[in-house]
């Protein structure tokens, strides 16, 4: 297969006595769209910023891009793109304001700059509206623009963290559509979520179950050895035993 | 540095965009400016008294008639008894008693002095203290021209006379506004320099939108230096509107140089923005940066020299002064704008703040953490 | 026998000037029959949240009517608040309280005791019961929500009002707590609720689809997938995404969305054969084997299809 982009041996982050993240280990390989699956509070988001060089490790080895997550986050942070829960555009800046800040943060300038972001708003077909704030825009524009801009840079690893919340099922598949061209482009998407069909638009999923992974491999195979019709069936018998134990 | 300019631009767009923080800003200063020192004042008219005058001499009436025709009081009722006085002040209406006691003319003339009473309702403190004072010298000035009717020259007492006449340097008139718009200017300065930058940067941590930049390359010093520079700015736009005010509409014109006073507000506003910037990497949310900036701010005023004289606090109190950056500025813009003091005067002082700006510049630096 | 009554309800947004105004409920009418489980599905923005507002008269509409219980919404807002149970949106409760503590709160706002009803929550609560000293704050997410339903059943309502009781809830949680309401229908209570998910449509015996304030259908879940009047055909292969590229390209395709490990994918035609769609994609040079199976639509697709018109 081709290069790993993200390694994990053992990675562990402990909040006093909880932990939240324990011990997992596993690789992303490049220009793959790798799905992180979990429930609320199983531990995805606290894993996703140790790799995003926004959380230090506890214990165990992580490299992003070739770089330590704990010695090289700022290289970490030349190589990635994130996008957050929350979307964290400026909602009181335009969208051209918005891509204009983000893509000169990354180093891009003049008419790099100037193609890039007109190449952005055509694909969004957002051109007539680029003078709009972004507090007025619809929450799928907001998200679409939100990851178009965190791949702006081509960065080797874009995550997102649960970017489908709350949009309806048709911009949620325009947004896939925008994930599935950045895949082709080479970028390697990171993406967590709780919406199970999601999972199968993945390369490879991960289950994590109380702070631990304990399911790696494409959905294919997951309903396959877990006898499940479905992404939902195989993540109902996974978490169906952590329910028992988190209450 | 591109990235510096890129993330300038947004700051400033942000602001611009912000019509009522800029109406706060810019509204604010003025109107603070115009009313307080013109509302707040120390001078005292209207003192209302209650005599009690059991004399009914001409030399009562002499002194009554001094009292009102100094301008500051006012005769609200003559009393029958004490007692009768004592219920003006319950009811509020009168500041001030003075009783003057049977046989005071004759006791003046033939034992050469007299006493009278003067009781001042004290439940402000602050009033009660200068009616008194203003009582005290009105009743001074009684006594000179008494003396010079009473004991002539040479007869009977032949000590030679000593005139004390007094002047107030540096603030002759005791023009109040002069004394008050320095003081009010430094604290506009360190509003804005301590709650706005505060805020702005706490409610990008709300918003979230700090993670997304602690998630770029963007260096924390380069972040910071871009949020000081803004509102740095403002604060300078603030102090030039400020000194403006004091020159047209108070006649406050410095004696010293505007340049010395500049040099001290630029170094000043550093200091107080990081001490801004520092509560914001201690706090999570607004409300949280509010109450703390309120809390130093209320402390740093109280103590700072700008109401009440920090040579009349207790010593523990004096000690905690030199740690309020408020107090120097507070100090220098009356030296300067009062007294004259060139910039060497105030090196110190100068001096000082920058220390502060190091201080709390590289704390909060070392403070805010991009990765956790 | 119709529990709630909902005609012609208006709702704007606020706006600076009255043009200005967009409609978050744009004239919405609907039934509910006693007993039943209705659905409310919708995503984010649809109106959802403003419609559950008015109808627990919480929020006042800027036209229509509106009657629960055959209590008016404006002028018996009194009446209706004693017999309907709320569980908003967001988590509710008292974070600082426990479980025990909550309960009691809301059994005294009602008058009522905990005691006096505990029949009725009594399979939901005693999953709770174990934690009845614990802060609410502290309960995972499945359990805060069993909390908030119990919340909202200690009073013993006569119509039940959910607001996307489920967002937010991991899976398995989330099929207890419809199970949970189906065994609640058995003992009479209407129950109206809004889910963002199109599975749990499945579960209501009818359901209302809004979208941006408007209501695109309300049927039962099965006639509404009747009601899609076209084949629908589901595509697999081993590289999905060029397959997706290629479909849309398709002069005869009419929609072509992905749907997890198939893409669904209406047609202009409907008599189109597997042979043509096979051939065309010989023909642009897609070779390996593409599985291909004609599907009965689900409320999504249905959905999605009132979306486009």
């Amino acid at each position: 297969m081709n290069n790993k982009v993200i390694q994990t041996e053992n990675l562990t982050k402990t909040f006093g006595d909880f932990t939240a993240v324990n011990t997992i280990s596993f690789d992303v390989y490049e220009g793959e769209i790798f799905g992180f699956l979990g429930a609320n509070g199983a531990g995805k988001t606290t894993a996703m910023r140790m790799l995003s060089g926004l959380s230090t490790p506890s214990s165990g080895k992580a490299s992003v891009a070739g770089f330590d997550v704990y010695r090289q986050t700022e290289s970490i942070k030349k190589n990635i793109g994130y996008m957050s829960q929350k979307f964290s555009l400026y909602e009181d800046l335009t969208i051209r304001e918005n891509i204009e800040l983000f893509g000169g943060i990354y180093g891009l300038r003049g008419r790099l700059l100037q193609e890039k972001k007109m190449a952005l708003l055509k694909n969004l077909e957002l051109e007539d509206d680029q003078m709009k704030l972004v507090s007025s825009i619809p929450l799928g524009w907001k998200q679409k623009l939100a990851f178009s801009i965190a791949i702006l840079h081509e960065p080797r690893v874009v995550f997102l963290d649960e970017p489908t919340g709350g949009v309806d099922p048709i911009t949620r598949r325009k947004f896939w559509d925008l994930i599935y061209a950045a895949a082709a482009k080479g970028i390697t998407v990171f993406v967590t979520t709780h919406y199970m069909d999601e999972a199968e638009y993945c390369n490879r999923v991960s289950i994590m179950v109380d702070g631990k992974i304990e399911a790696l491999d494409s959905p294919d195979r997951l309903k396959i050895t877990h006898a499940a019709g479905s992404m939902d069936e195989v993540f109902q018998q996974l978490a169906r035993r952590a329910v028992r134990k988190a209450d | 540095m591109h990235i510096l300019l890129v993330l300038l631009k947004k700051e400033f767009t942000q602001i611009l965009r912000n019509r009522f923080l800029l109406l706060i800003m810019f509204q604010m200063p003025v109107i603070q400016l115009l009313i307080l020192p013109l509302a707040a004042t120390y001078e005292m008219k209207n003192i209302s008294m209650s005599v009690v005058d059991k004399d009914h001499s001409s030399y009562s009436a002499k002194l009554i008639d001094k009292f009102t025709a100094s301008g500051y009081f006012k005769l609200n009722s003559y009393a029958d008894s004490y007692e009768k006085a004592l219920e003006s002040i319950e009811d509020n209406t009168s500041d001030l008693i003075i009783e003057i006691p049977e046989n005071f003319e004759r006791t003046l003339i033939r034992e050469k002095k007299a006493d009278i009473l003067i009781n001042a309702n004290a439940i402000d403190g602050t009033k009660a203290g200068l009616s008194s004072s203003y009582a005290a010298s009105i009743i001074a000035d009684f006594n000179k021209d008494i003396r010079e009717t009473l004991l002539q020259p040479g007869k009977l007492n032949p000590a030679p006379r000593i005139s004390i006449t007094y002047s107030n340097w540096f603030n002759p008139t005791l023009h109040y506004p002069t004394y008050m718009v320095p003081g009010i200017l430094v604290t506009l300065l360190s509003l804005v320099g301590g709650f706005m930058a505060a805020l702005n940067i706490v409610s990008e941590k709300e918003k979230g939108t700090i993670e997304q930049i602690n998630v770029t390359p963007v260096k924390k010093t380069t972040f910071i230096v871009s949020k000081i520079i803004p509102f740095w700015i403002i604060g300078m736009i603030i102090f030039t509107l400020g000194l403006l005010i004091s020159r047209f509409v108070y006649h406050i014109y410095p004696v010293g140089t505007y340049g010395t006073l500049y040099i001290f507000a630029m170094a000043y506003m550093i200091a107080f923005l990081g001490l801004g910037l520092l509560i914001s990497t201690y706090s999570d949310n607004q409300q949280q940066a509010m109450f703390i900036a309120f809390f130093f701010l209320i402390i740093f005023i109280l103590l700072s020299g700008e109401f009440t004289p920090i040579t009349s606090m207790p010593d523990w109190a004096q000690k905690m002064t030199k740690l309020n950056p408020l107090s120097y500025f507070v100090e220098v813009m009356r030296l300067v704008m009062l007294k004259g003091s060139s910039f060497r005067d105030v090196l110190t002082q100068f001096l000082t703040i920058c220390g502060f700006g190091v201080v709390l510049n590289t704390w909060a630096v070392l403070n805010y953490k991009k990765t956790s | 026998m119709e529990t709630i009554i909902v005609e012609n309800i208006y709702k704007y947004y606020p706006a600076a000037t009255k043009k200005e105004r967009n409609k978050a409920l744009n004239g919405i009418s609907f039934t509910v029959k006693n007993g039943e489980i209705f659905g409310l599905i919708g995503p984010d923005g649809a109106g959802k949240t403003s419609l559950f507002h008015i109808l627990t008269t919480l929020l006042l509409a800027d036209g229509g009517r509106a009657t629960v219980d055959g209590f008016d919404v404006v002028k018996d807002y009194k009446q209706i608040r004693k017999r309907v149970g709320y569980m908003p949106g967001r988590f509710s409760l008292y974070q600082d309280l426990t479980v025990e503590e909550n309960l009691q709160f809301f059994a005294t706002a009602f008058e009522t005791t905990v005691e006096k009803n505990l029949d009725l929550i009594h399979e939901i609560y005693i999953q709770l019961e174990p934690f009845k000293k614990r802060r609410a704050g502290k309960l995972s997410g499945g359990m805060k929500q069993k909390l908030a339903l119990c919340c909202a059943l200690i009073h013993k309502p006569s119509v039940l009002f959910l607001d996307e009781p489920t967002t937010g809830v991991d899976p398995v949680s989330r099929k207890e707590f419809w199970q949970m309401l189906k065994s609640l229908q058995l003992q009479g209570i209407t129950t109206i609720v809004s889910t963002p998910y199109m599975d749990e449509a499945n579960l209501c015996d009818r359901i209302g689809l809004l979208q941006n304030g408007s209501l695109l259908g309300i049927d039962t879940p099965e006639n509404l997938t009747r009601n899609f009047g076209k084949p629908l055909f589901a595509l697999k292969a081993e590289q999905m995404y060029p397959l997706l590229l290629h479909m849309r390209a398709y002069d005869q395709t009419a929609t072509c969305y992905g749907f997890g490990d198939y893409h669904h994918i209406t047609f202009i035609d409907p008599h189109i054969q597997q042979a043509d769609i096979r051939s065309y994609l010989q023909g642009v040079g897609f070779t390996e084997p593409v599985e291909i199976r004609q599907i009965a639509p689900g409320i999504e697709d249905c959905f999605m299809d009132l979306l486009n018109h």
